[in-house]
């Protein structure tokens, strides 16, 4: 008896299905469209990865807009040349050379296990989502520090993004720019930035000078100094942090300039040493007394923690 | 006669498949942004649930229920009720990719329109609930297609008054709260509809 309700159950089942599906099969021929065939090559010839960093939904809609013209055979970021000049084939158009200014993403944030003061330690669930609801946001002194759990190396579908020493660090030549890892952050302390581009200013915290300086050595201080050497009025001090603007040149004064370091791209003092021998060791002696105060309080709270556990 | 009619008036107004039963909310918020699309999500749900309505009606009458051939052909007692869920979502399913096909053929720009909730009439509530009640309430096949119109004609209501409602009045509307702009808004609207609807309860 129970065989025969298995047995009618699988029959009436199957047979409904194999009569739907063969009525779907014939009104699939009967309403037949044709795919543009240029629109379906392109898109075997794009990634797949479905990342949206071409701005559209997906690499069937950047294969559609390709196909229709409106979109550069090159839209696909991802690909690189390689792709768009695969495209470009199928297209029957040159691809338009290489990528003019490839982007990358960037941590701005430099406060590693170093430099930046630990606050507390956090055992709870290693996401820095998590992370940024408990009060101060991060286990490091700093609110707008990188948390290092790792939430944006989880979102990277290119392996391009790593914590290294409590800090995320991307790497450019993996980096595709599809914003992945900027939308996972809850710090929003990873943006995009062009490839080439070297001076940077890795901080976002917004504090006064000195709650920066006890909490970080190489934070943001607000002290303008970048501001006031900017040749082309580039960049500003904003609510307690310096913020470039587009007319920046990369020409590097403002990261000369700054006492933090807190712009990256300062080029290393050694030219100056030969010339005035007595400045230099004056110079090294007031580097090495200034990182000194800052280096060891940020051992202590290290020391005590790994005391604890 | 009589009763048709009311079971048409009942199940378009009274008790209106989205506002007084809340099945299919997903369609009704999702594609009442826009008359039109919203005209089109309506025909399209008018054409799976009569259609569905009738056919499962016709596989319940013939193979299901207990009084069917298939049934005491094989000596079934209880019939195989069991097995409306899975064979209806079946029937349902198939519908739903006739109608893609139709309307990729010949209704590209609505096609486009509707997007990803054109394939999820397949989970609609709605129309399962339309097959399934079928059986609760013992209809026959006439009765089966009044049902289906009826229905299906309150979904499209519905989901059509909702998009002028969200067409001229939500949409870039600054006098709205920031905190209600969006979809907590449209949910207030449904509730406030709904109400409405509750206006013609005495009408069956």
């Amino acid at each position: 008896m129970i065989v025969t309700f298995i047995l009618v159950a699988a029959g009436l089942v199957g047979a409904t299905g194999l009569i739907l599906g063969l009525f779907l099969g014939v009104a699939s021929e009967k309403f037949k469209v044709e795919v543009d065939e240029t629109e379906a090559n392109v898109r075997a010839a794009l990634p797949g990865n479905n990342c949206g960093a071409c701005g559209f939904p997906g690499c069937d809609g950047c294969a559609k807009a390709i196909a229709s013209g409106e979109a550069p055979v090159d839209q696909c970021p991802v690909g690189g040349p390689a792709v768009a000049a695969k495209i470009a084939a199928i297209m029957g158009t040159n691809a338009s050379g290489e990528q003019a200014d490839k982007k990358v993403a960037y941590v701005r944030c430099q406060g590693d296990c170093d430099k930046a003061k630990q606050a507390y330690h956090y055992t709870g669930i290693a996401d820095c989502r998590d992370l940024a609801v408990v009060p101060n946001g991060s286990e490091k002194e700093c609110p707008y520090s990188c948390c290092g759990y790792g939430t944006c190396v989880k979102a990277c579908k290119f392996d391009a993004i790593h914590i290294v020493n409590g800090v995320a660090k991307v790497d450019k030549e993996k980096c595709v720019a599809c914003g992945a890892c900027v939308k996972a952050c809850p710090k929003n302390i990873i943006a995009i930035v062009p490839y080439k581009k070297k001076h940077i200013v890795s901080c976002q915290n917004h504090l006064k000078g000195k709650q920066v300086k006890d909490s970080c050595s190489i934070g943001c201080i607000a002290c303008g100094m970048c501001e006031k050497n900017c040749p082309f009025d580039a960049i500003h001090v904003i609510d307690g942090l310096a913020v470039m603007n587009d007319k920046c040149k990369d020409c590097g004064i403002c990261a000369q300039k700054c006492p933090t370091g807190a712009i990256t791209g300062k080029r290393p003092v050694k030219p100056a040493a030969p010339k005035a021998p007595a400045a230099a060791p004056a110079a090294t002696e007031a580097k090495a007394s200034a990182p000194a105060p800052a280096e060891k309080p940020a051992e202590q709270p290290k020391d005590t923690t790994s005391a604890n556990a | 006669m009589l009763d048709l009619l009311l079971i048409a008036i009942k199940y378009s107004l009274v008790s209106n498949v989205v506002l007084s039963q809340f099945l299919g909310i997903c369609a009704f918020l999702g594609v009442s942004k826009k008359v039109d699309s919203s005209k089109g999500m309506g025909a399209a749900v008018i054409f799976v649930i009569v259609l569905a309505s009738l056919v499962s009606h016709a596989i319940y009458v013939v193979f299901m229920a207990a009084s069917s051939p298939l049934c005491k052909a094989l000596g079934l007692k209880d019939g195989l009720e069991y097995l409306t869920t899975i064979v209806f979502i079946l029937v349902i399913a198939a519908l739903v990719q006739l109608v893609e096909m139709f309307m990729k053929k010949n209704m590209k720009g609505l096609y486009d329109a509707l997007g990803v909730f054109l394939p999820l009439i397949t989970t609609n509530c709605a129309v399962l609930g339309v097959a399934l009640n079928n059986v609760t309430y013992g209809y026959n096949f006439v009765e089966c297609l009044v049902y289906g119109l009826g229905i299906s004609i309150g979904f499209a209501l519905a989901l059509i008054l909702m998009a002028f409602i969200r067409e001229n009045v939500i949409e870039g509307n600054d006098s709205i709260p920031k905190s209600f702009q969006g979809s907590p808004i449209v949910l207030l609207t449904a509730g406030l509809m709904a109400i409405a609807f509750f206006g013609f309860a005495g009408l069956v």
